[in-house]
C-alpha cells in the first residue's frame, strides 16, 4: 500500500470521525436491556463516566444507576445465552428484571473458560450448563457483599436484611437500592462459598423472563459485526481460490487499482485481498482482478467420487466404535434380516450474517471485533500470526447473525484471515473483512458428508436381537487442537456421537473410518447426531416395520431402563394423539433421541401426494432439559432447531464436481421458509436436574420423525438426505 | 451524476457510482445499520427497505433508481402498523440470533399496512422471500396475527 492511498483513505475516514465517535459511545461493544432507553452509563470510558460500575467479580457489575451487568462470557449467536445467564445473576442477586443489562466479556481464558471445554468457547449447547453454578455463584457473592455493607451502614444484623426486586431493607425503615450501596459493597471481601437459593424459592428461573435483546434486535440497534466501525478502517473483499487447496499463482489488479475507493490489493495465503473505502467498492474491485490458481495441490474429487470411495470402505473392517453381544453370530441366527445404506451430503451453516472480522494492529496490540465463538483458539492464533503476546491480543465478541458451529473454528479461519489482511499492510489501517455469501458458501467447514451402512436381524418373536452399522465419514478434529480431546483409538467421538442406541438390543457393533479428503469439514449443528439419529431411528423403525410391530410400543419396551427416553418419549406421543385416524395419505412418525445432556422426542405429521410431493404439517415435541433456565427460550430453541432440521433434510446439500462446490447463494443453497414452516408444539418436561443443552437437542430427531412418518404412508423407505421435492410413492 | 432522494423524511444525495445498491449507500454512507446484507441476489430479505411504502430488496437496488422518492429504513417506521409489529414481535420474544429481523419487520409491516388482517396464506406470500435461519417463522406468522388483532381495535 502507498503512503498517498493511505493518507487519503484515513483523511476519507476522517470525515466520518464525527459520526464513529457518537456510535462508539453509544454503541461500543454490545449492549442490550430492557425497555428504550440505551444504558450507556455503564459501557463509557472512565473519564465520561465518573460514577462506573462497580465489579464485584467477573460476572457481575453493579453501577451507581443502578444498573445491573451481567458479564456474558458466551457467544450469543441467537440462543438466548445473554437472557439465560442474567437470569442467573438476577436471580440469585434477587435484582429486578428491568435493572439487568449485559455485555460480552473481553477473551481471557483464565477467568472465562467454559468449564465443560476448558477454553473460552460457545459449544456443545454447554452454556447453560456449564455456568449454571458458576453465575449463581458470582451473583450470589454480590449480594452477600451488598447485604454486609448494609448492615455496616444500617448497623443492624446481617440476618435481618430483606432482598427484593434490586432493594434491601431491615426493620427500623431503613432501605437502600444496589446502586446505592455498590461502592461500599464492592470494597468487601467476597465470601467463599455463597450460600445458593434453594430451587424452589425461585422468581425467575423456570418462569417467563422477556429477552433481554429483544428491544435492541426489533429496532435495528443491534451492534453485528456487519455493522461495528472502527476509525480509518478500511474494507476488505477477498478473490479465494475455486477449489479447496489451490494457491495464487499470479494476480494481476493494475484495473482494480484505477477504481474510485480502491486503496490496496495484497496477496495472503488465502488469496488476493482488496482494500477499498467500503465493500461495495471492495467488491467492484475484487470483479476486475484476475487470478490465476494453482490447483496443483486442490481437492479435485466430487461428491459422486467420495461416494463410491466410501461405499467401498464400508466394505471392509473398520475401527470398533462399540462393541456388545455377538453381532455376526446373532444376524446369521435372525429369522429376518434387513440391511440398508445411509447417505448424508455435506451441508453450509448458512448463518443470514456472512462471515466478518474486524483488526486493528499496532506495534503492541491487535484488537479484534467479531462475534468469536472460541475466543482462546482465535486470541491464539491472533498471536501467532502477528507475534505478539497473548494478552496483546483483546477481543470484542459483538452479536452474531448465526453461527450453527460456523464461528467456532480450531484453526479460526475467517478471524486469521482478517488478521492476516491486516498484518500484510502492516496494520496501517484497522481491516474489516466482509465475506460475500458466496465466499462464505464455498469456504468449506461443512458438516461432513457421510455414509451409514446398517445390517439388523430380528429373532421368531419380532424382536430385534443384531444391530450392525459402519460409518464413513471425515474427522471433525484430526489434525486441530482438538484431536487429543475428541479422538480416541483413531475414532472421532464428535463424528459417532448419538450412534449405538439406548435400546437394549442385546448384540451391537458399530465400526468407523474417518477418509482423508481435502474439504474442510467443522461442527454443524447437533454434529455427529446430525446423521446418527437418522440412521438409527430411521433404521430401527424399518426393523419394526419388519417385525410388523408399532414403532411406540417398540421404544417403549426397548427403553425401559431409559427414564428420561421414556419420558419425552411418552409425552411427545401423547400430545400428538398417536393412534389417533389420519386422513388417507397423511401418515405420523417418531423419534427420540438424547443429545448434549438433554432427551428429545418429536412425531411429525405429514402429507404425501400421490405425484411424491409432501408437506410436514405438524411437529410435537417433548424436551427434558433438567431445569429449564428460561422455557420460553427453550421453546424457541426446540422451535428452531426444528426448522434448520427440516430446511436440511428437505433441501440443503453441498454438492462438488471436480473438487469444485457447486452451490453460491440462496438460489441453490435452498433454505427453509416460512410458507414450509410447519406448526410446532413444544412441552417440557418438569425436572429437578441441573439443566443441559438447548441448542441443539431439538434437532436430531426431526429429520428421522419426518422420514418415519413418510414411509408409514408409502412404506417406502427413505435412507438418503436431502428428500428433495418428491419421494417415492 | 448526483442522485437525490428522501431518506426516513430527510433529504440526502449521493455523488458517487449511481450504480452502488442502496443498501450500501444506507450503511456506509448514511451510516443506518439496521439493514442488512445477507446475500447480495435478493434472496434473502434481510435488506429490505420501504420504497413509498413498497418494501424493495435494497441489495440489488441501484442508488440511481430512487432519484426523488422516499425510502424508509428501520430506524425511520413509525406507524401504527410498524408500531404494532414491533410490540407483538417484543411480546413474542420473536428473535433469535436476530440479524434476519429487521428485514422480517419491514415485510410484515408493509404486508399489515396494506391489509390489516391477513390469512395464513397471505403470510406466506408476504414473507417467504424473508429467510430467517434461525427459523423464528413459526413466531412471525403468531406476531404478525397478534399485530393484525392490536390493529383492528
Amino acid at each position: 500500500m502507498s503512503i498517498t492511498n493511505l493518507t487519503a483513505a484515513a483523511q476519507m475516514t476522517t470525515t466520518r470521525r464525527t459520526f464513529i465517535k457518537v456510535t462508539t459511545l453509544a454503541g461500543a461493544g454490545f449492549i442490550v436491556g430492557c425497555g428504550e432507553s440505551p444504558p450507556v452509563t455503564s459501557r463509557l470510558p472512565a473519564a465520561a463516566a465518573p460514577t462506573g460500575p462497580v465489579a464485584f467479580n467477573a460476572f457481575v457489575k453493579i453501577g451507581a444507576d443502578n444498573k445491573v451487568t451481567a458479564i456474558i462470557k458466551h457467544l450469543d449467536k441467537g440462543q438466548g445465552i445473554t437472557t439465560g445467564l442474567s437470569t442467573l445473576i438476577a436471580e440469585e442477586l434477587d435484582a429486578a428484571w428491568d435493572q439487568m443489562v449485559a455485555e460480552f466479556a473481553p477473551a481471557d481464558t483464565a477467568k472465562y473458560a467454559n468449564l465443560s471445554l476448558g477454553l473460552q468457547g460457545t459449544g456443545g449447547s454447554s452454556s447453560v450448563a456449564n455456568s449454571w453454578l458458576q453465575y449463581r455463584k458470582a451473583a450470589a457473592a454480590a449480594r452477600a457483599m451488598l447485604v454486609q455493607a448494609a448492615a455496616a451502614q444500617w448497623k443492624v444484623a446481617a440476618d435481618s436484611i430483606m432482598v427484593a426486586d434490586g432493594v434491601l431493607s431491615a426493620p427500623g425503615g431503613h432501605k437502600a437500592t444496589f446502586g446505592e450501596l455498590a461502592a461500599a459493597a464492592g470494597a468487601i471481601a467476597p465470601p467463599a462459598e455463597p450460600t445458593l437459593k434453594d430451587p424452589s424459592s425461585f422468581k425467575l428461573i423456570g418462569k417467563h423472563v422477556p429477552r433481554l435483546d429483544s428491544p435492541a434486535k426489533t429496532t435495528g440497534k443491534a451492534v453485528y459485526t456487519l455493522d461495528k466501525t472502527v476509525p480509518g478502517m478500511l474494507v476488505a473483499v477477498v478473490a479465494h481460490a475455486p477449489k479447496f487447496g489451490a494457491k495464487v499463482a499470479s494476480f494481476d489488479a493494475t484495473k482494480t487499482r484505477t477504481l474510485p475507493g480502491v486503496v490496496d490489493v495484497v496477496q495472503i495465503p488465502t488469496g488476493v485481498a482488496v482494500l477499498a473505502d467500503g465493500y461495495w467498492t471492495a467488491l467492484k474491485g475484487r470483479e476486475a482482478l484476475t487470478v490465476r490458481w494453482d490447483e496443483s495441490g486442490a481437492e479435485k474429487r466430487g461428491s459422486a467420487e467420495l461416494l463410491a470411495e466410501y461405499k467401498a470402505l464400508a466394505g471392509k473392517p473398520g475401527l470398533v466404535a462399540l462393541n456388545s453381544g455377538d453381532t455376526a453370530a446373532a444376524l446369521g441366527n435372525a429369522k429376518k434380516k434387513l440391511a440398508g445404506d445411509f447417505e448424508f451430503p455435506y451441508l453450509a451453516h448458512a448463518s443470514m450474517e456472512p462471515m466478518n472480522c474486524i483488526v486493528a494492529l499496532q506495534a503492541d496490540e491487535c484488537e479484534i471485533w467479531t462475534g468469536s465463538q472460541f475466543q482462546t483458539f482465535d486470541q491464539q492464533k491472533a498471536a501467532a500470526i502477528t507475534g505478539l503476546k497473548l494478552e496483546q491480543i483483546k477481543i470484542n465478541t459483538l452479536f452474531a447473525g448465526g453461527s450453527f458451529g460456523r464461528r467456532a473454528v480450531p484453526d479460526s479461519d475467517y478471524i486469521a484471515e482478517a488478521v492476516t489482511i491486516a498484518k500484510a499492510i502492516e496494520g496501517r489501517a484497522p481491516v474489516k473483512l466482509q465475506w460475500s455469501r458466496e465466499d462464505d458458501m464455498r469456504a468449506g467447514r461443512y458438516r461432513p458428508m457421510h455414509f451409514h451402512r446398517l445390517a439388523g436381524g430380528i429373532d421368531a418373536n419380532g424382536d430385534i436381537t443384531a444391530w450392525m452399522q459402519t460409518i464413513i465419514g471425515q474427522s471433525l478434529v484430526k489434525g486441530t487442537a482438538l484431536e487429543a480431546f475428541l479422538m480416541k483409538d483413531g475414532i472421532d467421538s464428535s463424528s459417532v456421537e448419538g450412534a449405538g442406541t439406548p435400546y437394549a438390543i442385546p448384540n451391537q457393533r458399530i465400526e468407523a473410518q474417518h477418509p482423508e479428503v481435502g474439504v474442510p469439514v467443522l461442527w454443524w449443528r447437533s454434529v455427529g447426531h446430525t446423521h446418527t439419529a437418522f440412521a438409527t431411528e430411521v433404521f430401527l423403525d424399518e426393523l419394526v416395520a419388519a417385525a410388523g410391530k408399532d414403532p411406540v410400543e417398540v421404544r417403549r419396551a426397548l427403553l425401559k431402563d431409559h427414564p428420561r427416553h421414556l419420558g419425552v418419549l411418552n409425552l411427545a406421543v401423547e400430545k400428538a394423539g398417536w393412534g389417533t385416524p389420519l386422513p388417507k395419505g397423511r401418515g405420523r412418525g417418531v423419534a427420540v433421541h438424547e443429545s448434549f445432556g438433554s432427551f428429545v422426542a418429536e412425531v411429525a405429521e405429514v402429507t404425501v401426494k400421490s405425484d411424491g410431493t409432501f408437506s410436514v404439517d405438524r411437529v410435537v415435541c417433548a424436551v427434558d432439559c433438567g431445569i429449564a433456565v428460561n422455557p420460553d427460550v427453550v421453546r424457541a430453541q426446540m422451535e428452531g432447531g426444528i426448522g434448520y432440521g427440516l430446511s436440511a433434510a428437505l433441501r440443503e446439500q453441498i454438492t462438488l464436481v471436480n473438487g469444485a462446490v457447486q452451490q453460491s447463494n440462496f438460489t441453490d443453497y435452498l433454505a427453509l421458509r416460512i410458507n414450509e414452516m410447519p406448526v410446532v408444539e413444544v412441552h417440557i418436561v418438569p425436572s429437578t436436574e441441573a439443566p443441559s443443552g438447548v441448542g441443539e437437542p431439538g434437532l436430531p430427531p426431526l429429520a428421522p420423525a419426518v422420514a418415519n412418518a413418510i414411509r408409514s404412508v408409502t412404506g417406502k423407505p427413505i435412507r438418503r438426505l436431502p428428500l428433495g421435492e418428491r419421494v417415492a410413492v | 451524476m448526483s442522485v437525490s432522494f428522501t431518506l426516513n423524511g430527510v433529504a440526502v444525495q449521493h455523488d458517487g457510482d449511481p450504480a452502488m445498491p442502496l443498501l450500501w449507500f444506507v450503511r456506509e454512507r448514511q451510516h443506518l445499520t439496521g439493514s442488512k446484507f445477507g446475500c447480495g441476489v435478493a434472496m434473502c430479505g434481510a435488506c429490505t427497505m420501504h420504497l413509498e411504502g413498497t418494501p424493495i430488496r435494497t441489495c440489488v437496488t441501484p442508488v440511481s433508481a430512487v432519484e426523488g422518492k422516499s425510502v424508509t429504513t428501520i430506524e425511520g417506521l413509525n406507524s401504527p402498523a410498524s408500531n404494532a409489529v414491533q410490540t407483538a414481535w417484543r411480546e413474542l420474544d420473536v428473535v433469535q440470533c436476530g440479524y434476519c429481523q429487521s428485514g422480517q419487520i419491514m415485510a410484515a409491516t408493509a404486508l399489515l399496512t396494506q391489509n390489516s388482517a391477513p390469512t395464513d396464506a397471505d403470510i406466506d406470500t408476504a414473507m417467504r422471500g424473508n429467510l430467517c435461519r434461525c427459523a423464528t417463522y413459526h413466531r412471525i406468522r403468531a406476531a404478525i396475527h397478534t399485530a393484525a388483532k392490536t390493529l383492528a381495535g
